[in-house]
């Protein structure tokens, strides 16, 4: 608990005359503690005011950041200002170092997964104004920290290839330009699936990932299912696909705790997706015919 | 790659704050399952007392002989702590089966929007469930 329990000494890095910025008056106000508990501010409170962002840091090529700490920004609020724009502005204007994936902005590319006030969201996708302050973003749980908020996302992709996450079928129709069509039906039914953007806030949040390196988890899973569950694809892919979902570190292992659910910046249903799916598994062994 | 940081046990333990409805289900009915298997070992040790109880084996009790079941069940149901402890069982039991029933309907795809209700609901009932139950543990026994 050393990281979280380290009353960081409010260094703003670097002594920036921009940092001047942070000792307004409404900044004051913030440090001596006159916040009120809330859990969400109405953004027109905040207008003209500055946010307090703490930011996880932790570098390892620099001696003087091998110890990970936090940092403490004071970001002019602006209204529809999101926790990427808020981390983004802090990097710009005050500290240069401060590292963080991100590249739409617009929640489709999946970079900026954080874990903000203790639950695993998009920084871009996030109202600062929804959020209790001090706003305390840290990299995602259970993932190893390359640098501040940037986590090492191997093995999460690992586990995404390994269910095959993309379209088999051998059988393509006759004509030349003739479409491999899907019912409207079966589009509804895989809908919600396609939406993942490989952010890995979901196997970040997950308890068993956390504790079982070699389950899928559940973004992975609901690739399969999207796959799986596609009526394009022949019975033996599906077959296939099963295979390696019904396996001990498949879809066994979720304990149905849904946090993966609650997470998704996409609300994709991902526990219902992995019921589904051991559903069909019991239903494919009991076949004796 | 440079190395990276590992957050250790904080990522484990230090997060139970972060926990969400689903995750507290979870971990209750883990433990509650573990107390109930606990509970099957001393279950099965008291009431092995009847196969002497049966031949006929008996036990001194305030110096009269007494048949060694009913001396072995006497004597625990006399004692406040044992009489608290099944006050606890069947908070334990109680949750477990409609948590139970809760992962049931959660494995068949039904109601997954208002699994937390559900959990909580579970809380609720059992907490009912174990006050009402207090008089009826806990009449004619001395502390």
């Amino acid at each position: 608990m050393s990281t979280q329990q380290a009353e960081p000494e409010s260094q703003e890095a670097p002594k920036d005359p921009e940092m001047q910025g942070a000792e307004s008056p409404a900044a004051e106000k913030q440090k001596g503690g006159g916040m009120v508990d809330q859990t969400s501010t109405d953004a027109s409170e905040l207008e003209g005011e500055t946010v307090h962002i703490k930011v996880f840091r932790y570098d390892p090529e620099v001696e003087a950041k091998q110890e990970p700490r936090f940092d403490d920004f004071h970001v002019p609020f602006e209204k529809g200002m999101t926790v990427l724009d808020a981390v983004m502005y802090a990097r710009d204007e005050y500290d240069s170092s401060l590292t963080f994936r991100h590249s739409c902005r617009q929640a489709v590319c999946g970079s900026d997964a954080f874990f903000v006030n203790g639950k695993q969201r998009l920084g871009c996708k996030t109202q600062i104004a929804d959020l209790e302050q001090p706003v305390r973003i840290e990299p995602l749980p259970h993932q190893e920290v390359v640098k501040d908020l940037v986590v090492d996302m191997d093995h999460f992709y690992d586990q995404m290839h390994t269910v095959e996450p993309y379209f088999q079928q051998e059988d393509l129709p006759d004509g030349e330009l003739e479409e491999q069509r899907q019912s409207r039906e079966n589009r509804e039914k895989v809908k919600m699936s396609t939406r993942c953007i490989w952010c890995g806030a979901c196997m970040s949040s997950c308890n068993i990932a956390a504790g079982d390196n070699e389950y899928l988890g559940p973004a992975a899973i609901n690739k399969a299912y999207r796959f799986a569950m596609d009526e394009r694809e022949d019975e033996e892919i599906k077959e296939h696909r099963l295979r390696i979902l019904e396996q001990e570190h498949g879809v066994w292992r979720c304990q149905t705790q849904f946090s993966c659910t609650e997470v998704c910046p996409k609300d994709i249903p991902l526990t219902e997706h992995i019921q589904e799916l051991k559903r069909e598994a019991v239903k494919k062994n009991l076949k004796f015919w | 790659m440079s190395q990276s940081y590992n957050r250790g046990l904080i990522e484990d333990f230090g997060r139970w704050k972060e926990f969400s409805a689903g995750m507290w289900a979870w971990i209750f009915h883990k433990f509650t399952g573990w107390m109930l298997i606990g509970y099957l070992f001393t279950h099965i040790a008291v009431l092995s007392t009847s196969i002497g109880g049966a031949q006929g084996e008996t036990t001194m009790v305030d110096g009269e002989a007494v048949n060694i079941y009913t001396a072995t069940l006497q004597g625990l149901e006399g004692l406040f702590l044992v009489r608290l402890l099944e006050v606890g069982l069947l908070a334990v039991a109680v949750f477990h089966i409609l948590n139970g029933l809760r992962l049931l309907m959660i494995d068949l795809g039904v109601g997954l929007d208002a699994q937390d209700k559900s959990f909580y609901a579970s809380l609720v009932l059992t907490g009912a469930i174990t006050v009402a139950s207090v008089p009826t543990f806990l009449t004619g026994v001395s502390v």
